[in-house]
């Protein structure tokens, strides 16, 4: 009897792992939205690769593999497009398209916000008062017209559309990394680390920057989902990625001048893939924020 | 400030005169002659130095006088003069009905948080803002206009009066397009000074759930409120480009989404830069209101 409860006490110091990230994994897992919509982005991760190795879906680029918007049948859901291409094998070649877009525009928000942020808030003075002026500037030009107005420049392409919307995109991250640095570079630990020796390099990534890394995971969530709706709205514009590259804008363009045919299969299976992987997204951000939220804690 | 104005001219300036590759290159095609280049870049300043490029640049700024269109041969300042009022006709009466809908439904949503009205709105606003606005505009125009024919497709009427019947789709779409984001950044930001040491004095000293609510919590949320009012402008002035471009609206969306599609340079670039400005003086007056709401906030 007393030995049992020895074990529990023992079981029971040893088991608390109360870190920030541990902490919000039990809160994630125990929300079902959260891991269920996490499933999903999986599956839509898996379909990508085996599309992108060409395990499925390898003919997704030849012509007349059906009637030109030929009708849907069970293992062509959404028919045939102008060209008698399988439209459900550009969709799921699209979810490469979307991902990479997602991924890589918001890799290079992620980058240089942390990047100025840090500087700027560890810092301060001149560093400071630079950064500042150019994530203020660079904001005050709504990104609405920065980021087509940078396609622009650049011209049309996926290269385009990853610098375009990752160069624009870093302003919040910034802020939000520059005012944190400002608060932890006064911190005792921070202070302690000075102390010991350690150098400005070391304090800024091995001392703080692991202190702020939830703030740019939701951030990367918010960029990811901007990226892939922006996605669409420059392919609309004609800025976007070539119209030989599956993508789920260039189809939902199509689709613009389909309608009145009419004909809903680009319409449908864009709008139905970028639904999935989006809502999916959001849901799990959601949940990720709200975990990774200190201020939620016991509420 | 000054400061800022310096900074959005320098990009806008780097962005199309330094980055933007030889824009006579662009206005004269594929096959122009050396000769033909050599006069347009003349015409254009382009063969001054940058600095003096960049000073004609501000003071076209200064003076209001952008050129001409190269697409449509008119003064871009008239061209942009007639879009304002058609744009702010479609802009206005939706965003200040949504603002008040919006953080109505959001009062609410946070009235019975965590209970299935609010998960409800969460759900419905986290689906509809995982559609590309572009599905709503064609779906909606396509279903609503051309299948049923409840409104016009699309048109419009000079007269300020009469132009409201082919407004009335337009307003609607964009309604809807407001209602997910809107609604969510409402929440959010009310769900914030719900845990406040305020609201619990008020609650202890017996004041009703639903005065605390529309009293003290909505109060004090102003702040953020108006904050993310203010981010939310520039789409009144540009945003609903895509919704004006489908309606044939004369508005600025559509001119700009007509500039992008012919390479209109000095369309694009004017717009930048005034939208811009525009936009800074838009943050400036949000600075001036949060004095006017919260009486700490004390304007330096």
């Amino acid at each position: 009897m007393a030995e049992t409860t020895a074990v529990d006490t023992l079981a029971e110091t040893a088991k608390p792992r109360n870190s920030l990230w541990w902490d919000a994994y039990r809160r994630l897992r125990r929300d079902k939205v959260a891991v269920v919509s996490l499933y999903i982005i999986m599956i839509y991760c898996v379909l990508a690769l085996l599309a992108k190795f060409g395990l499925i879906f390898p003919d997704y680029a030849l012509p007349n593999q059906g009637a030109q918007y030929g009708d849907a049948s069970w293992m062509h859901p959404f028919g045939y497009d102008l060209f008698g291409r399988d439209i459900l094998a550009r969709a799921v070649h699209g979810i490469a398209t979307a991902m990479s877009v997602g991924v890589v525009a918001s890799a290079i928000s992620l980058v240089i916000g942390m990047t100025l942020g840090a500087l700027a808030g560890y810092f301060g003075g001149t560093t400071d008062a630079l950064i500042v002026w150019l994530y203020t500037t660079v904001d005050s030009v709504p990104y609405i017209l920065l980021i087509p107005s940078l396609s622009f420049v650049m011209g049309r392409g996926l290269t385009t559309v990853f610098v375009a919307v990752g160069l624009t995109s870093w302003v919040t991250l910034c802020r939000l990394v520059r005012a944190e640095f400002l608060k932890h570079k006064e911190k005792e630990y921070v202070v302690a680390a000075f102390g010991l020796g350690a150098s400005h390099t070391r304090r800024i990534f091995t001392h703080i920057l692991p202190n702020v890394t939830h703030i740019a995971f939701v951030q990367f969530g918010l960029g990811f989902v901007s990226a892939i709706k922006f996605e669409v709205i420059l392919s609309y514009l004609g800025l976007g990625v070539e119209s030989s590259v599956p993508s789920w804008g260039i189809m939902i363009e199509d689709a613009a001048l389909e309608i009145s045919r009419p004909f809903f299969g680009n319409l449908l299976a864009g709008t139905i893939f970028m639904f999935g992987l989006i809502l999916s997204f959001n849901l799990f951000n959601d949940a990720l924020r709200e975990a990774l939220d200190p201020k939620l804690k016991n509420r | 400030m000054i400061p800022i104005l310096f900074g959005i001219t320098l990009l806008t300036f780097c962005l199309f005169n330094v980055f933007g590759g030889d824009p006579a290159l662009r206005f004269a095609g594929r096959h122009a002659t050396p000769e033909v280049i050599e006069t347009l870049r003349a015409e254009l300043g382009l063969n001054r130095s940058l600095p003096e490029q960049y000073l004609f640049f501000v003071k076209q700024i200064v003076t209001f006088d952008y050129g001409r269109s190269w697409a449509t041969k008119q003064t871009i300042a008239t061209m942009i003069g007639d879009g304002v009022g058609a744009s702010l006709c479609l802009t206005i009466p939706v965003e200040i009905f949504s603002i008040f809908f919006c953080i109505g439904l959001a009062l609410l949503a946070v009235y019975y948080r965590a209970r299935f009205f609010d998960k409800a709105t969460m759900v419905v606003c986290l689906g509809l803002l995982s559609i590309s606005s572009l599905v709503y505009i064609i779906v909606m125009q396509y279903l609503l206009a051309y299948k049923f024919g409840i409104f016009p497709i699309s048109g419009w009427d000079p007269d300020w009066i009469a132009r409201w019947q082919f407004l009335l789709l337009p307003w609607l779409i964009l309604f809807i397009l407001n209602l997910g984001p809107s609604i969510l950044i409402y929440r959010s930001v009310i769900t914030d000074e719900l845990f406040q040491d305020y609201v619990r004095t008020a609650r202890a000293k017996g004041v009703r759930q639903d005065k605390v609510f529309t009293k003290h919590i909505l109060k004090n949320a102003l702040i953020p409120i108006i904050t993310v009012i203010v981010i939310e402008l520039p789409f009144v002035i540009t945003g609903t480009f895509l919704v004006e471009h489908f309606f044939s609206i004369p508005g600025l969306g559509g001119l700009l989404i007509k500039a992008f599609q012919d390479s209109d340079f000095p369309v694009i670039k004017a717009m930048t830069v005034i939208v811009s400005i525009l936009y800074m003086g838009l943050n400036l007056v949000a600075d001036i209101l949060y004095a006017a709401v919260d009486p700490r906030v004390k304007l330096s």
